[in-house]
């Protein structure tokens, strides 16, 4: 048996194995994911791509790509495997990532939305509904979205002028300070 | 019977509704609720697809308040809600150094597994034999799509909780109120869920096509477990009018909203005014062919 | 003691990583060693002549071998041995190749430990004794289990050499899957039409004794003395006297009472029937289970009308025993069904396909029912669920197969063709259909093969899209296909009148059950272990037990039969000699240490312990001890680790030598 010496370069593959504890070899490319995916149609490059691109190593290509942030998580996918391999989990690796490694997302809402949402929780421990509205359109200048249904909620009382507040704020703090990525 | 409550954001706000049904229809059956005190957002979506410990540490301060609280098993009616709790429990149990990680950010140690049931379990747990001793009114005009949509189901290997692809626990509540579940596509297809905002192109799609396929099969009202199923399924159907010219209403009711409406309470009582679209069961036509 | 010590380079194999000359002269001075030397290729002929030589001209007792395994060259060295005059049994090998060269880097160390090897070896040989080998009679008549295409085959082949067979076929008749299948790959001759002539031939020749509606139920006995059991299953009507006039079958009033398993459940049959109209014997069975008379004692339509009185509702079942000297296991296989399964099971079915809700979402056997001409739609194409022809018809192949999730992680091997000629028969009777093949790979080795393949795309214009399909579901009549061709890396969605799903090739539901009555080991799949997947892949590990056909792991027609042929081959050659010679490596008992405990007896996987009376001079018997019937035993050596009086040992590796070999070190 030969000894293995060869100097070994941590690469995006070895980062999705830390993350979910799965081998991207697992796939073999048999598109049942992409086959099932709800979001399919709207993806630049199929999920089951974005695999084979972290496979064979391109890893821009992959972390760049919409796709990671079009998917809803619904795991339809996971469930459905072959090779029992949990593709949604995959996906939430490779968004971490993309934002861990400052990758440039092209033209990404979702992001936005997700950042929008969290600060709320940030601010006031739960999601608070036009709190949420305001900052993502602020952030997206997308204005006109949704003027139709916002006083239909009003008027039927869904939403809240004033936000739930938890109590114990420090915690809270702690919580989003303590897992900030540095 | 008391039992832990974790409402969760949406219950407080575009899912009062949801809560306010709940809550009486749990009243009625003879259980109530112990709300998990100072509860925060369970990280929902946005946490787990952008940062992996924040998303389980948000989860875990609610479990960890719930220990200590002394409740061996708490509702999260919200089918998010309840999938994030259940997953970030699997893998805390499961990975010892995600454990401790989490531990430092809250400051606790965390104990044992606690029992997270979704509403469907809830109602097996208060006892489905309630629901039928107490019902007041046959709903027998009423074609059922029941819907699971993706998160209450998945992933089955974790939730142990009915079939991924065919489940039917919700069908067999259903057919306790006298209506009548049909059979049909889009059970657990997903509704576009947390980009009701960011794409609602997606959102509108994907609703539309879970209602069609429900209407195809002859249902004419659809019943659901969750507020983010709802409010993309009944709230968007204005912007889809918009979008698709043809589309025709179609009430979607909490699965909580038709036991209500089952156990003698009113459409007002119930919060369904509250619903975009109009939903009076005594308006209904009769349909001779349901007995 | 004068001993001789060999140590072979295997060329580079072993030298490469093992200073061989070195372990030759370390060995030169240990005591009882005459003569120490090493050699480039010990096995070639001048490396034998070397042995041979030394062992005349030192008087060697005994040699030792440094080589490779004793599975590869044991036999060549004792043979070497037994050439110069010593005994074949004082012979011990070292194995310096897979036990230390191949296994490590080092050379000073690999040395070290490949001198440790040989002088444990040395001190075992020092205490071998001579051993005799053991003969055992051949009772030369052969069982083949299973009556489908493998078994006939076999049961044929060894009846025309001369000998009798005695062929058990589990259901009414014999002919297997081959007998429901419409066309034959690569070929498309119909696949009845070359079978039945073989199912006659059985059925008339004169050596062969045809029990079908049977079971094994018990095998006793050992290589070439086997005792059988079988359990032939009332059929309520006499064989004798039946003459398959299929009277009582038309006359039965029961007409569509139980699904037709031989038409997959497309049909109805109605309780007396034969599976088919070929059938072989053409012979009805009663099914009790849905028979009027099983239920309320009244009808009886079948006595009214058979002048032969051939009906016999008492009838039970009846047991019959046989002496056979071979055994070829030929029990094919199963098709994975797609409906819920146990949580339990390996198996979890298609919920996402509709776990079988879909009555035109078919399996490949139903397929070739649907396509027979002599199936439930006479060769048409109709779809089970309104009888209409399919206009548009999409394939799905690794259903169950290649799926770790759902079912097994083997190819199923076969499907790649069948789906192949499936999408072929429709295009050539449908030819205004369309169809399309979902796959993941084509996997079509074999002669004419992948023109085939080529043929079905070329010339009959099957559309083929590489990836698996995600949902199926229904929508007015049309069952909507959702899929991504992962070449062009697009979603597919396809609205088919009917889907056909190439599900795998599975071990039969009692696989392990019937391999733990005969004694043979099977993989986690349930499909039977040859001995050696190279070298030995018709026996069993059990001497004298042969396999056929797709009980082994997925197969085709053609390789069912050549590996059938082969089975029969080997029981031929089991056969060629009237006595057959075993390794006396066998178990032996101290009966006077022996104190009747009879753990042995529990423990042996092969039920070759046992009970012997010792009697006085009177006849009276005063101790029961355990005995090993050495035709019998393997020699595992369980029993001697169980014993707890140390009674049992093994001829070959008794205590004494495994001890000084461990005190060696």
């Amino acid at each position: 048996m030969s000894s293995h010496n060869h100097n070994h370069v941590h690469t995006v593959a070895d980062d999705i194995k830390e993350k979910t504890f799965q081998d991207v070899s697992l796939c073999y490319q048999c598109g049942k994911c992409s086959a099932g995916c709800p979001v399919r149609y709207y993806m630049d490059i199929a999920p089951n791509k974005i695999v084979r691109l972290i496979q064979l190593g391109f890893y821009d290509e992959a972390l760049k790509s919409e796709t990671p942030w079009l998917c809803a998580g619904c795991m339809t996918c996971s469930t459905r495997c072959p090779q029992e391999f949990d593709l949604a989990k995959f996906m939430d690796a490779v968004r971490e990532l993309a934002l861990e490694k400052g990758v440039k997302v092209n033209k990404n809402h979702i992001v936005k939305f997700h950042e929008s949402f969290l600060n709320q929780i940030k601010r006031f421990g739960r999601s608070w509904e036009i709190g949420l509205i305001a900052e993502y359109k602020l952030k997206t200048l997308d204005l006109m979205q949704d003027v139709d249904s916002a006083p239909d909620m009003l008027i039927k009382g869904k939403l809240e002028m004033i936000p739930h507040k938890v109590k114990d704020k420090k915690s809270v703090k702690n919580i989003f300070s303590r897992t900030a990525k540095k | 019977m008391k039992l832990g409550y974790f409402p969760g954001c949406s219950q407080t706000g575009t899912a009062k509704e949801y809560d306010i049904s709940l809550r009486k229809v749990v009243e009625k059956l003879g259980a109530s609720f112990d709300e998990i005190q100072d509860w925060t957002c369970c990280g929902a979506t946005s946490a787990h697809v952008t940062n992996h410990l924040l998303a389980n540490s948000l989860s875990m301060r609610n479990i960890a308040l719930a220990e200590q609280q002394g409740l061996d098993d708490i509702v999260a009616p919200c089918a998010a809600c309840y999938n994030r709790l259940v997953l970030s429990q699997h893998e805390i149990q499961t990975q010892p150094e995600l454990k401790r990680e989490v531990e430092l950010v809250l400051d606790k140690k965390l104990g044992k597994e606690i029992k997270v049931m979704n509403l469907i379990e809830l109602f097996i747990k208060i006892g489905l034999d309630k629901i039928s001793e107490n019902k007041k009114t046959e709903l027998k005009n009423l074609k059922v799509a029941c819907y699971y949509g993706c998160l209450l189901v998945r992933p089955a290997a974790i939730t142990h909780f009915d079939d991924a692809e065919q489940p039917t626990s919700m069908e067999s509540i259903v057919e306790l109120t006298g209506a009548k579940p049909v059979d049909w596509n889009y059970k657990v297809e997903c509704c576009g869920a947390a980009h009701t905002l960011a794409r609602r192109d997606i959102v509108l799609d994907l609703s539309k096509k879970i209602l069609d396929d429900a209407k195809e099969h002859g249902a004419n009202v659809m019943v659901v477990a969750c507020p983010m199923c709802h409010s993309n399924l009944d709230m968007r159907q204005r912007a889809m009018k918009r979008e698709y010219p043809d589309h025709k209403d179609f009430p979607v009711l909490y699965l909580t909203e038709l036991l209500g409406l089952a156990l003698g309470m009113d459409e007002k009582e119930l919060g369904i005014n509250k619903h975009t679209v109009e939903f009076k069961y005594n308006e209904l036509p009769a349909d001779k062919a349901a007995v | 003691m004068k001993i001789g010590v060999f140590i072979c380079h295997c060329g580079e194999n072993i030298g490469r990583t093992v200073d061989c000359p070195r372990v030759a002269k370390a060995c030169e001075w240990l005591p009882g060693v005459e003569v120490s030397l090493d050699y480039k290729y010990m096995c070639s002929d001048p490396g034998q002549n070397m042995i041979k030589d030394e062992i005349k001209k030192k008087k060697l007792d005994a040699i030792v071998v440094g080589s490779c395994s004793p599975h590869m060259h044991e036999k060549t060295f004792r043979k070497a041995a037994v050439d110069a005059g010593i005994n074949p049994f004082l012979v011990e090998i070292a194995n310096l190749r897979e036990h230390c060269s191949w296994v490590h880097d080092d050379i000073d160390s690999a040395t070290d430990k490949a001198i440790d090897l040989v002088r444990m070896a040395i001190e075992k040989v020092k205490r071998n004794q001579p051993l005799t080998t053991i003969e055992v009679p051949v009772t030369k008549r052969t069982l083949v289990i299973g009556g489908g295409i493998a078994g006939i085959q076999a049961a044929l082949d060894v009846a025309n050499a001369g000998y009798e067979v005695v062929l058990v076929e589990k259901e009414p008749s014999i002919g297997g899957h081959m007998s429901q299948l419409s066309e034959t790959f690569p070929t498309l001759d119909c696949s009845q039409c070359i079978l039945t002539p073989r199912m006659v031939e059985v059925y008339q020749h004169p050596r062969i004794k045809l029990m079908t509606y049977s079971e094994v139920e018990k095998v006793e006995g050992f290589i070439g003395n086997f005792n059988v059991t079988i359990r032939k299953k009332a059929r309520h009507i006499d064989e004798d006297k039946c003459t398959g006039c299929g009277l009582c079958i038309t006359k039965c009033p029961t007409k569509k009472k139980a699904f037709n398993s031989f038409e997959e459940n497309l049909a109805y049959r109605p309780a007396v029937y034969v599976p088919f109209p070929q059938a072989v014997p053409n012979i009805p069975v009663i099914d009790e289970t849905v028979c009027m008379y099983y239920k309320n004692g009244k009808c009886g339509m079948c006595v009214k009308v058979c002048g032969r009185e051939a009906i016999n509702f008492d009838q039970k079942d009846t047991m019959v025993t046989e002496e056979v000297g071979a055994i070829i296991v030929a029990t094919g296989y199963k098709l994975y069904k797609i409906d819920k399964k146990p949580d339990d099971s390996p198996i979890k079915g298609y919920g996402e396909y509709g776990y079988g809700k879909y009555k035109d979402v078919v399996d490949g056997l139903q397929f070739e029912r649907i396509a027979s001409a002599s199936g439930p739609t006479s060769g048409e194409f109709k779809r089970p669920s309104d009888g209409k022809e399919p206009k548009k018809i999409v394939f799905i192949q690794c259903v169950g197969s290649r799926d770790e999730s759902k079912g097994f992680s083997y190819c199923s091997k076969i499907c790649c063709m069948y789906t192949a000629k499936h999408a072929m028969l429709y295009k050539h009777k449908v030819h205004d259909g369309e169809a399309y093949v979902f796959y993941m790979d084509i996997r079509s080795g074999g002669k004419m093969y992948d023109e085939f393949v080529r043929r079905a795309i070329e010339e009959d214009g099957v559309k083929y899209i590489r990836g698996r399909v995600s949902k199926i579901s229904e929508k007015d009549g049309k069952y909507i296909v959702k899929g991504e061709d992962t070449i062009a890396g697009m979603p597919v969605e396809i609205d088919a009148d009917m889907v056909v799903l190439a599900t795998a090739m599975i071990a039969q539901q009692d696989a392990s059950e019937l391999a733990q009555t005969i004694g043979i080991p099977y993989d986690k799949y349930g499909f039977y272990n040859e001995a050696h997947p190279k070298l030995r892949p018709i026996e069993s590990t059990t001497g004298g037990v042969f396999l056929a056909g797709a009980c082994q792991s997925p197969k085709d027609i053609p390789e069912s039969v050549a590996m059938a042929s082969a089975a029969a081959a080997k029981a031929l050659v089991l056969f060629g000699s009237d006595k057959l010679e075993r390794e006396p490596v066998v178990a032996y008992v101290n009966e006077s240490l022996c104190a009747g405990c009879f753990y042995c007896k529990k423990v042996c996987p092969y039920g070759a312990v046992e009970v012997k009376e010792l009697k006085d001079r009177n006849g009276v018997v005063y101790k029961e001890v355990a005995y090993v019937n050495t035709g019998l035993c393997q020699g595992c050596g369980t029993c001697t680790a169980t014993c707890p009086s140390k009674s049992v040992e093994l001829a070959g590796f008794n205590n004494e030598e495994i001890f000084a070999q461990i005190a060696a070190l």
